[in-house]
């Protein structure tokens, strides 16, 4: 694109015709992997993710194992032809970094104490990517977690706000992150109002991080409920409907 | 001291059950005196305790639990068995031969090897250590015939149903004989293999429709249809 075009214009409309406090269409599914534990695929805008979880179960090699606490592994990986240029599929530098964030973000959501000796494993594979792929990531992973049956305090849901031009907006895609001035990724656990995830990639004043992290919030709360629907949609929904027809 | 849903509603992680004067039973837990679940389930609240039935779990030993394992490993003194738990649990061989275990003479994967299934109890198991079975006991050991269904764990009391209303009827209707790991694994052993496989059938309803209401009815109701379609193909 060129430098002159606007990212957001007069009338406050972006690139992609959402306004400003607006999120990309997301739609979630639970349980679509029947060899995993649990599983769950989100589509945000052209974000494409799926993740699986593995476990409780014993950690192998046996010298990771906590004797008072689970262990969590996980691996945030980017499909080869998830971006225009070809990736390599080796880790690279930044999704190793994200695989800790990811992880931690979800540790804290999980009881984690209740378990001595075991370990889960979680894998995130991004089949397309178009910005904020670490947020949708967070949110398809929590839902995983649940969908196996894991303990869990509430579920994490994630969403990032940013500043482009001159404005703080909600849910920043590709070309924004890109070419906008700051990024502030927020995961939360929104019955509890507690943040297990908060970056800032940009300069932003004092004023502007408290609205896009306020803004951010409210994204996540959006999403929770789509989560929280798609969760119900696999468990109970789904099967009154076959035990009706029958 | 309110509560914030119906009973019977189904929850997911993190929601607020109840706030105060209440006790937190399964799938739950308390932070600053609001009490939350911690599972996707069907919420109850029984007196002043609140129940989550998780509609999906993993199981977890306790001492006195009947479960059936798959041998995984055949060690020095004795087996390591999966019991479809995070744990792996220990067989001791001494256990199995009734006398003392004498490693020179006793070669352990001539009683059981790799890859058998047994119905076990579990005799022991905490936090620092994996469960301990034994098989000393009538109607256990190793399984020799019939057929095995997985179901998630919770769901095995939907399975026996109410004073065993559930199991009886499909023990009588299939004239199989069933037993019920507490891990979810269930042994069906009947007279022929058409036997079996209608009572993993009506096992297989019971998990998937587990939270629905009049569901023995609906099972009983399923094997008879089923049996007398089938009686029909035999005549044929």
């Amino acid at each position: 694109m060129s430098k002159t075009e606007k990212l957001i214009d007069k009338k406050g409309v972006r690139l992609d015709g959402r306004k400003f406090d607006e999120l990309r269409p997301v739609k979630i599914e639970v349980g679509v992997l029947s060899n995993a534990d649990g599983s769950a695929y989100i589509e945000q805008g052209k974000n494409k993710i799926l993740a699986a979880v593995f476990g409780p179960r014993e950690m192998h090699p046996k010298h990771l194992a906590l004797q008072d606490r689970m262990v969590l592994r996980c691996r945030y990986h980017m499909a080869p032809f998830s971006v225009q240029e070809r990736k390599s599929p080796a880790p690279s530098r930044r999704e190793i970094e994200l695989s800790k964030v990811i992880r931690e973000a979800i540790e804290s959501s999980i009881f984690i104490d209740n378990y001595p000796r075991t370990g889960i494993d979680i894998f995130i594979e991004v089949l397309q990517a178009d910005g904020g792929t670490r947020c949708a990531s967070i949110t398809a992973a929590s839902l995983a977690v649940a969908d196996a049956g894991i303990p869990m305090r509430d579920l994490v849901s994630s969403c990032a706000a940013g500043k482009v031009e001159d404005t703080v907006v909600l849910d920043l895609m590709d070309t924004e992150d890109k070419m906008g001035v700051a990024d502030v990724p927020v995961a939360l656990m929104p019955n509890l109002n507690a943040i297990t995830l908060l970056q800032m990639d940009g300069i932003l004043t004092t004023d502007e991080f408290e609205t896009a992290v306020n803004l951010a919030s409210e994204g996540c709360r959006k999403i929770y409920a789509l989560q929280k629907e798609a969760l119900k949609v696999k468990y109970v929904i789904a099967k009154e409907e076959e035990a009706e027809e029958e | 001291m309110p509560t914030f849903f119906e009973r019977r509603q189904v929850v997911t992680p993190g929601d607020v059950l109840a706030e105060g004067d209440y006790l937190p039973g399964e799938n739950t837990y308390v932070e600053s005196s609001k009490i939350y679940a911690s599972r996707i389930g069907i919420v109850d609240y029984e007196n002043k305790k609140v129940n989550v039935v998780a509609l999906k779990a993993f199981y977890i030993p306790r001492a006195g639990d009947i479960v059936i394992g798959t041998i995984v490993e055949v060690g020095f003194n004795g087996w390591t068995v999966d019991i479809n738990a995070p744990y792996e649990a220990l067989l001791r061989a001494s256990d199995v031969l009734s006398r003392p275990f004498k490693p020179q003479q006793d070669e352990l994967s001539q009683f059981l090897d790799k890859g058998d299934l047994i119905v076990a109890k579990v005799i022991a198991y905490d936090r620092s250590h994996n469960p301990q079975l034994t098989v000393g006991e009538p109607g256990l050991g190793k399984v020799t015939r019939g057929q095995i269904v997985k179901i998630t764990p919770t769901k095995i009391p939907r399975a026996i149903g109410r004073k065993g209303s559930m199991i009886s009827m499909i023990k009588q209707e299939t004239s199989c004989q069933i037993i019920l790991g507490l891990n979810g694994v269930i042994l069906v052993t009947g007279k022929n293999p058409e036997d079996e496989d209608l009572a993993i059938t009506a096992i297989r309803k019971i998990d998937e429709e587990s939270h629905t209401s009049g569901l023995t009815d609906r099972v009983t109701q399923m094997i008879k249809e089923e049996k007398t379609k089938r009686g029909k193909t035999e005549n044929e």
